[in-house]
């Protein structure tokens, strides 16, 4: 393929996803909206009112940057993974795999309709956020940086979770038993200074807390790990995860017969 | 002289071991009408999922105009159409996306995407349709929107794999005619069927899978020929009596001796049994085949 036809396969690709999760907004875009203010409402400012300074910030300030993340992860692992998972169910897939559509088009396609709505529902909650605290920006730069890694590595992680899974069960396990409690004990509601010596260090291995605290430190100008650190994670976890994801695509597992 | 399908030594084996093809060979000559025929679990599915990627090939080659799948399959792709057996549209797109998303994977641009989806949506009457949930439709027209999106890039080759199957019968002629206007504006088609009628009638040429290998391979009149004996049903204005015979025919009566069923070896005239029953008054009102030719030849090929 030419390279302007490379650039409509990609653009199609982008725009199907984004018309996807646009026309069910109440099933994708909604829920986060309302669960997140429930967050900001419950810990946030009743409970967050008698916890009081964390970091040196109000609680409300200090857990609305990790629940934010928390939005932006959920949202463009499971878009990536349902959508792609629906495709090969009702075999739409199959669209895709007998045109010329080059394999990593295919995967950066769906990667980035995951990146968009995990943007969109991460500027949603931002949003909502800000009509219960003042939110400083210590670097832009950094916290989009950081926020846009982050979609871009967690939708990779939903594209290969779609590649092996089976059934609707088996896209729902991964976010329920892995991704969730790797968010909740990922900093999002607390400083792993809180925690005794060996959960800090237990908690280093979380690759969730990097993100967290990097993005933390983007806003706030706060946070419990290195930075730099943080960013070289998450570039690793990118470049094993596409290379693994377009490995999967090129054998054609679970695609193929 | 460049076919466009040309397969060698075709091998597939699914993990498990089952061999569901065992070497083949193909050539589907270049604005051909083809027909791949076989029973079910024969292997033309298989055959057809590794011409546009949807199997894996264990070994042999294929190549589409000239161009190998294993050195150039995206140039390979772009000569070829398919339209399945089974929906695999996003039920939840509209008629019309789902066309013009499907160029968009072609790297068509918008513009033209519109045009052609315009074009094929109207000539296969679904133009109405456009902006309906594709999950809507009838199966006809589910079928039908499979034949526009196939077409939107304009292939040479267009595969129909059972295009046919559970339509009414007035839709299937307007499809055959379709098919067949598509076909003489130079298009190749290759289809798959179990009305062996619409083979014999639409194809000119045709090849007979069986447990993963080709049992025949060559044109619709050269196999007709080979047919040994075909059974007609005459229907007669007034009732045979019982004692009538035809040496060297094997006659049946049926229905009181309205009709009679009449095997017909080749060589044989059928003049003589119409010269018969006219020295005894009886006239022949109407005939026809007892069972389409193609599929008594289908039969005993199958069965070795």
């Amino acid at each position: 393929m030419k390279n302007s036809e490379i650039w409509i396969a990609f653009y199609t690709i982008l725009t199907k996803e984004i018309r996807r999760f646009t026309r069910i907004w109440p099933q994708t875009l909604l829920p986060p909206a309302i669960m997140m203010t429930l967050y900001f409402a419950i810990f946030g400012n009743l409970i967050g009112e008698r916890i009081g300074e964390m970091g040196g910030f109000s609680y409300m300030q200090y857990i609305v940057p990790g629940l934010i993340m928390m939005s932006v992860i959920t949202n463009s692992y499971s878009n990536v993974a349902s959508s792609f998972f629906s495709a090969k169910f009702q075999h739409s897939v199959q669209e895709l795999l007998v045109s010329p559509t080059p394999n990593w088009i295919i995967l950066i396609g769906y990667v980035l309709g995951g990146v968009v709505r995990g943007l969109l529902v991460g500027l949603i909650v931002t949003v909502l956020s800000l009509f219960f605290t003042h939110l400083a920006l210590t670097s832009l730069l950094l916290t989009v940086l950081v926020v846009f890694l982050t979609a871009v590595m967690f939708s990779l992680g939903g594209f290969v979770n779609a590649i092996y899974a089976r059934s609707f069960d088996d896209v729902s396990i991964v976010p329920t038993f892995i991704l969730t409690p790797l968010t909740y004990l990922g900093g999002v509601f607390y400083s792993i200074d809180l925690l005794p010596d060996l959960w800090q260090s237990v908690s280093l291995l979380n690759p969730v807390l990097y993100m967290v605290n990097a993005f933390r430190y983007g806003i706030l100008g706060v946070s419990d790990i290195n930075i730099y650190w943080a960013l070289v994670i998450i570039c690793v976890f990118i470049a094993v995860l596409f290379s693994f994801g377009l490995r999967l695509l090129n054998q054609g597992r679970g695609i193929r017969s | 002289m460049t076919y466009a399908i040309e397969i060698s030594d075709l091998k597939k084996r699914y993990e498990g071991g089952f061999e569901a093809l065992k070497g083949i060979d193909l050539k589907v000559k270049k604005g051909d009408f083809f027909a791949l025929l076989g029973p079910n679990g024969a292997g033309k599915s298989t055959t057809i999922g590794i011409l546009c990627s949807l199997v894996n090939k264990t070994s042999g080659t294929v190549s589409i105009f000239g161009t190998d799948i294993d050195k150039d399959f995206a140039k390979a792709k772009k000569y070829l159409g398919v339209v399945p057996q089974e929906f695999n549209f996003n039920v939840f797109e509209t008629v019309f996306n789902v066309v013009v998303t499907q160029a968009g994977f072609y790297g068509i641009s918008k513009t033209v995407a519109m045009e052609r989806a315009e074009k094929y949506l109207k000539q296969l009457d679904l133009w109405d349709k456009r902006d309906v949930q594709s999950r809507m439709l009838s199966g006809g027209m589910k079928r039908r929107l499979m034949i526009a999106r196939a077409l939107i890039h304009e292939p040479e080759v267009l595969i129909l794999d059972e295009p046919t199957a559970g339509v009414d019968i007035e839709l299937r002629r307007s499809m055959w005619g379709f098919i067949k206007t598509l076909n003489e504006q130079g298009t190749t088609i290759i289809l798959t069927t179990h009305y062996l009628e619409e083979a014999e009638q639409l194809c000119r040429n045709i090849a007979i899978i069986n447990a993963g290998e080709i049992v025949e391979n060559t044109s619709v009149k050269a196999l007709l020929k080979t047919l040994n004996q075909e059974t007609f049903i005459l229907d007669l204005d007034s009732n045979l009596p019982d004692d009538w015979s035809l040496p060297g025919y094997k006659v049946m009566k049926i229905n009181d001796g309205s009709s009679i069923e009449v095997d017909v070896i080749k060589g044989q005239s059928v003049n003589a049994i119409f010269r018969a029953l006219d020295t005894i008054s009886i006239n022949v009102v109407s005939m026809r085949n007892k069972s389409n030719r193609l599929e008594e030849l289908f039969v005993k090929l199958i069965k070795g």
